[in-house]
């Protein structure tokens, strides 16, 4: 018996040691940008005689960057809000009728998760060839918009899965309007769903590539276009410290949205 | 006053009246935005599929004519393949270090997991090209140990594309694994030991098998999501190897072959519809994709 507990003790060291191996490769290339970003040379390589902070002040001075920084945050913020507004009303309704048809309505709002950009994209592009949208801010916000809808309607629905529908039932017995039952007592309860649901809308758009590389490109330049563009025609440091505040931004949101939902768990 | 209970009255009664539409009419906004901007345009690519340049089936005559069609079909089924092999593999290690971790341990892995997930996928694959470029970190460092002597050519091939989608791939791999492992009874395993299994029997006959269905979910939704992937292929590819959604692409934008490009997006609509037709029979798709 002891044999065993030792072995079994000893298989689990290596169980755990291999997968740390594997986390290794998951976590080492996304770190290795950190140290190329602040090298004092024109190439990418890591730092040789000094570190120098150079392509992080070229990065935030420079107006290309500075622009492409700005009109994803505008796009990704505003792509957001009306998700986040759309995605909620829809996961709301879809609960409390949860008849057949709504099921199947919530479903397909899953569509642009699993159907690939790519194929996405030829139809957005024809139809804003159509609308006179192609490189207009309005059309990189709408399809970053409609393609954001499923992650409010999955994190509001998850929040609603724990929701006592009785609290709901109470406040239309004592008067309460359907209007006034969803806002003042569905959407305050669900919150932390609603706001990772607008955290995960913000990341998608502000990450959106394949659409960008096609419908944008002249006078609407996210900041993944930018990026995109640099990578393939000139490989410079500057996309290293890019990619560092990018993942600075990430994680920011992440331990937001963690923290958000250690709440919405406790709730 | 018999103006406001008349108003009163009729307002109670549509409220009454109208509890379903009124839940509908929530729905309404996602509905048509999603009907007008996302399943329209999809219908389209269908449709320009079948008439451009001309009305029939000429564009699927590709499917069986053209040469560089079969070539990146092929690519991308070896790419995809290879992918969802080393991705199960190491999502397999990892998942199962997960459900024999402490509470402690189960937290940090679960954070390291998802983390990559959050990252931008360009700066995901920036980074492995800093990594495996010919005059890269990783040929630099084995140039100065004296590994090798002339640079490895490590990206612009299949192997870095596959590297990078394993990479990219790794956490879609994890979950499903992880939420059917969670599910096992650890207790069978040590039940088999204590009728005498050796270790590495009591995890193949008993711990593998009842892992199956999260292989099989695992294996699948990466599968899926490999097959129409764009920018990681695209940049480590860098123009060398193209994937179909690379392919799709430069149908669109440098040659302008609407027609060939919409067709070969609608054969990988199609096939992702029907391996998640496949894959629904063995779980629950809205449980896999968060929705429930």
């Amino acid at each position: 018996m002891e044999v065993i507990g030792a072995d079994r003790g000893l298989m689990k060291g290596v169980v755990i040691a291999l997968a740390c191996t594997v986390l290794v490769f998951l976590m080492a290339p996304i770190f290795v940008v950190l140290p190329v970003s602040v090298t004092d040379q024109r190439f990418l390589s890591f730092p040789q005689e000094t570190i120098s902070f150079k392509h992080f002040a070229d990065v935030l001075t420079r107006p290309d960057w500075r622009g492409a920084i700005w009109q994803s945050l505008v796009i990704a913020t505003t792509a957001a809000a009306l998700d986040v507004v759309i995605g909620t009303l829809c996961a709301v309704g879809c609960w409390r009728l949860a008849s057949r048809s709504s099921e199947t309505v919530r479903t397909l709002m899953l569509a642009p998760i699993i159907i690939p950009s790519i194929v996405y994209t030829l139809g957005i592009y024809r139809l804003y060839v159509d609308l006179n949208l192609i490189d207009s801010f309005l059309g990189i916000m709408l399809a970053h918009m409609v393609t954001g809808i499923p992650y409010p309607v999955i994190t509001v629905s998850a929040s609603l899965a724990g929701f006592d529908i009785r609290l709901e039932q109470a406040a239309r017995i004592l008067g309460a309007t359907l209007p006034q039952t969803t806002w003042r007592v569905i959407v305050p309860n669900i919150m932390p769903g609603i706001l990772s649901g607008a955290i995960f809308s913000f990341i998608h758009s502000w990450d959106e590539t394949v659409m960008v590389l096609f419908i944008a490109g002249r006078t609407a330049f996210t900041l993944p276009r930018r990026m995109w563009d640099d990578i393939n025609e000139n490989v410079d440091p500057s996309v290293a410290s890019v990619a560092v505040l990018l993942i600075g931004v990430t994680l920011a949101l992440l331990f937001a949205e963690m923290a958000l939902r250690k709440r919405r768990n406790r709730a | 006053m018999a103006a406001v209970s008349g108003a009163e009255a009729r307002r109670a009664g549509r409220a009454r009246l109208s509890a379903v539409q009124f839940y509908w009419l929530l729905i309404l906004p996602a509905v048509v935005l999603m009907a007008g901007l996302y399943f329209f345009p999809l219908v389209k690519v269908l449709l320009i599929s079948v008439s451009e340049p001309e009305p029939g089936f000429g564009n699927y005559e590709m499917l069986i004519s053209s040469e560089s069609i079969h070539q990146t079909l092929i690519v991308t089924l070896r790419i995809c393949i290879i992918t969802t092999f080393c991705t199960l593999l190491l999502g397999y290690v990892v998942s199962y270090a997960m459900v024999q971790a402490s509470m402690a341990w189960l937290r940090w892995l679960m954070f390291f997991v998802l983390l990559p997930l959050w990252i931008s996928v360009l700066v995901r694959a920036f980074s492995w090209i800093t990594l495996l470029r010919s005059n890269g970190l990783v040929n630099e460092a084995l140039l100065a140990w004296g590994v090798i002597d002339s640079p490895l050519s490590l990206m612009r091939n299949e192997f870095g594309v596959s590297v990078g989608m394993i990479h990219y791939m790794l956490p879609f791999a994890v979950l499903p694994l992880y939420a059917n492992m969670r599910t096992i009874d650890l207790r069978l395993i040590a039940a088999a030991r204590a009728l005498g299994a050796p270790p590495w029997t009591a995890f193949r006959r008993i711990f593998l098998p009842l892992s199956m269905p999260g292989v099989v979910a695992s294996s699948m939704l990466v599968f899926i999501f490999s097959m129409g992937f764009y920018v990681t292929p695209a940049l480590l590819g860098g123009g060398r190897v193209f994937m179909v959604a690379e392919y799709i692409g430069i149908q669109i934008m440098q040659t302008l072959r609407w027609g060939v490009g919409t067709m070969l997006a609608a054969v990988l609509l199609v096939s992702i519809l029907l391996l998640l037709l496949l894959l629904g029979r063995v779980v629950n798709l809205r449980k896999l994709f968060g929705a429930e």
